[in-house]
């Protein structure tokens, strides 16, 4: 199998490397002093397994929702005399249940530095804000399909293409971003999870995704400095939702529904800071929306070291609809409503850190749907790891996780670094 | 990401200085006559977290088990002491293992708060603050606490020097260091070598009065530092093991390619350093 070649690959070469910062084995350190630039290629090998444990299926489906082995290569480069620097992060991958050989390009961008200016062109995996797995300045788009799946965390974040600049300096640090082409959301598609759609039995489905036009390049400005010990960020973003909403063709009788990506503007800030043996977290944005509605979200989160490697957090974080009810003849389905959620993350690490136990639960007083990852972890050796662990939602199908309800998994993945 | 506390390797140990200013000093001298405990104390944590302006080391941490299986971790250190007080700022970044490579760690140090604490995970070129405790947390699952290494409020404690007595080839002060409120230990015993105030040998006593953990200042070499055009050579424990004797387990440390009083520039200890580390400071 290509895993198991990649394996012994790597392992052999990943063994012969000293204990320096990546030298490598004797036929890379050749190599590397041939080229006229230094070349970095650190990776992963990925397999994993999801399997459904409610017995529900969508249709046409199957009792795994992922089987896949991926190979991770991270490629940096940059010329030994020094200039612009190449970071090129992609999967190769074979997903077991589509029967298909695909490609994952994480990152993919060019980057030069001007002094106190950063410039960077291509693919970029960006994270602001404060939030644990809640979202209000991190505007860019997610993949939740490969998060609810067991993927690693990483998996959640999608790249975006784009022009990127970042400015640091005593006074104010920036960084910027112009994203021409679009990216949206990765939701599971309907043949792996069973996912709720409200207008489902409108005979007529169809999908419109914002054209790339240059007129609809978006924009994000995070701005952040330490202001009295606190880390504090303010934002803008001007471009489209990341999650698709329904618009029906008229309000009797509908006959089509259309997922589209209405415009949306982000105004936000967030704080963080040391507060009494722990960090407290603050987030708030406008989303300034014609459609659905415009929405205030508010996040506040704390988190510390309650015992020695047992770590707690807490985390409000609600939606508000900035104007009590949405217009009547409004032909967009606001779906899922703006909700509130209370959620936990518990992390105990055991027998010097190489057992991980996590539980990650969120929960809606309002609406009634959760969320539940519990995950552990164990590290074999320094390449070697292995997880098992579980997505479970629950609620009223109307809701954000709700929709997911009968689609709970149980995942097992196995990794090795190199 | 495993990685919840932080512990830093505050430097290799410098000469003892004389009197109570934070500046190490590059030469040793005799110390003067009847030093109260804590002021041996004073001395060894100023000595130990102060050497040379600046530092850099490329670190290797192994961490054995009982049955001789190593987890290995290799990072290089940045630190700079920041001019008129006692703060500090540290910048660490890992070589390896693979699923930290790439991963930094920024921390500004004050001797009177809890220190300021930053992580960068590559993975998704994210920077968040973490909260961790300098008496609870351990690094990167090592046996070594951030007090043991970053340093403890030298008024939490109460000294007593007990005895002077001769650890191999060096003469040192015995110290006990008892804690006022309840502690990691129950009491702290330390010999340090009052040539160099380097501690050579610790021993942590738990609630039962048995040794919990040992530390042991394996190899000590001089390294040239330049502060301010003086030059000079400081002692510094290069090698360093903290064992925990009830498990078994233990953790050394060596230090390579130690340099002092490099140039560092300030913007290194800062977020965007963590997003983009300057490679000619991580070789």
């Amino acid at each position: 199998m290509l895993a198991l070649c990649f394996l012994q690959a790597a392992a052999t070469g990943a063994d012969a490397q000293s204990s320096g910062s990546g030298a490598g084995t004797p036929l890379q350190q050749t190599v590397a002093a041939a080229l006229p630039f230094d070349l970095n290629v650190h990776g992963f090998l990925l397999g994993i397994g999801t399997g459904r444990v409610t017995g529900e299926q969508p249709p046409g489906g199957n009792p795994f929702a992922l089987g896949e082995e991926r190979a991770r290569f991270n490629v940096t480069a940059e010329p030994s005399s020094g200039g612009p620097e190449v970071v090129i992060k992609g999967d190769l991958l074979y997903d077991n249940i589509g029967n298909a050989v695909d490609d994952d390009l994480r990152e993919a961008y060019v980057t030069r530095s001007l002094g106190p200016l950063d410039v960077s062109v291509g693919r970029h995996i960006v994270t602001w804000g404060v939030g644990d797995l809640f979202f209000i300045n991190d505007v860019f788009p997610k993949d939740w399909y490969s998060y609810f799946s067991g993927l690693p965390m990483e998996y959640l974040k999608l790249g975006v293409d784009s022009l990127r600049m970042t400015y640091s300096s005593q006074v104010m640090n920036a960084d910027f971003l112009a994203i021409p082409f679009v990216t949206s959301d990765n939701f599971p598609p309907p043949s792996r999870f069973l996912m709720f759609n409200p207008l489902a039995t409108l005979p007529n489905q169809r999908q419109s995704e914002p054209a790339t036009r240059l007129s609809d390049t978006e924009v994000a400005l995070r701005l952040y400095r330490n202001v009295m010990d606190s880390d504090v960020s303010l934002y803008f973003y001007n471009g489209f939702w990341n999650e698709p909403f329904l618009e029906r063709n008229r309000l009797i009788s509908p006959t089509t529904a259309t997922q589209f990506y209405p415009r949306l503007r982000v105004y936000g800030a967030s704080m963080q800071r040391n507060l009494f043996d722990g960090v407290v977290s603050l987030e708030t944005g406008y989303y300034d929306s014609a459609e659905p509605n415009s929405e205030w979200r508010l996040l506040a989160g704390y988190q510390r070291e309650v015992w020695q490697d047992f770590t707690a957090g807490l985390q409000f974080y609600g939606e508000f609809a900035a104007h009590s009810k949405p217009s009547p003849d409004s032909l967009v389905v606001a779906y899922p409503p703006a909700d509130q959620f209370i959620s936990t993350r518990l992390t105990q690490l055991l027998d010097y850190q190489t057992w991980t136990l996590s539980l990650f639960a969120a929960y809606s007083p309002g609406h009634r749907d959760y969320f539940v990852r519990p995950m552990v972890t164990y590290q074999a050796t320094d390449r070697l790891s292995v997880y098992l662990g579980a997505s479970i939602f629950g609620g009223p199908k109307s809701t954000f996780f709700g929709e997911f309800d009968g689609s709970d998994v149980v995942f097992l993945g196995v990794r090795f670094d190199y | 990401m495993k990685i919840l506390g932080l512990s830093f390797f505050v430097g290799p140990l410098a000469l003892l200085f004389v009197g109570t200013t934070a500046l190490a000093q590059s030469a040793p001298k005799p110390a003067p006559a009847a030093l109260s405990a804590t002021q041996i104390i004073e001395h060894e944590q100023q000595a130990f977290y102060y050497p040379g302006a600046t530092m850099k080391a490329k670190v290797i941490m192994e961490l054995v088990t009982d049955t001789g299986s190593t987890r290995t971790r290799v990072l290089t250190l940045l630190r700079e002491n920041v001019p008129g007080g006692l703060d500090q700022k540290y910048f660490l970044y890992f070589h390896q293992p693979g699923d930290i490579r790439g991963t930094a760690f920024l921390a500004w140090k004050y001797p009177d708060r809890e220190t300021d604490r930053w992580i960068f995970i590559p993975a998704v070129n994210m920077v968040r603050r973490i909260a961790a405790s300098d008496s609870r947390s351990s690094f990167v699952g090592s046996d070594f606490m951030y007090e043991d290494i970053s340093g403890r409020n030298l008024d939490k404690d109460d000294y007593t020097l007990l005895r002077e007595e001769k650890l191999g080839d060096a003469e040192c002060y015995v110290v006990q260091s008892v804690p006022k409120t309840p502690a990691e230990y129950t009491r702290k015993l330390s010999w340090v070598d009052k040539r160099t105030f380097l501690p050579r040998k610790e021993e942590y006593y738990d609630a039962q009065n048995q040794v919990a953990r040992v530390f042991t200042a394996d190899e000590i070499q001089n390294v040239a530092a330049d502060e301010r055009g003086t030059k000079s050579a400081i002692p510094t424990v290069v090698k360093r093991t903290m064992k925990n004797v009830q498990s078994g387990h233990r953790t050394v440390v060596t230090y390579q390619n130690v340099e002092y009083d490099v140039e560092l520039p300030d913007d290194i200890f800062t977020e965007r350093a963590l997003h983009n580390p300057p490679q000619r400071w991580l070789e």
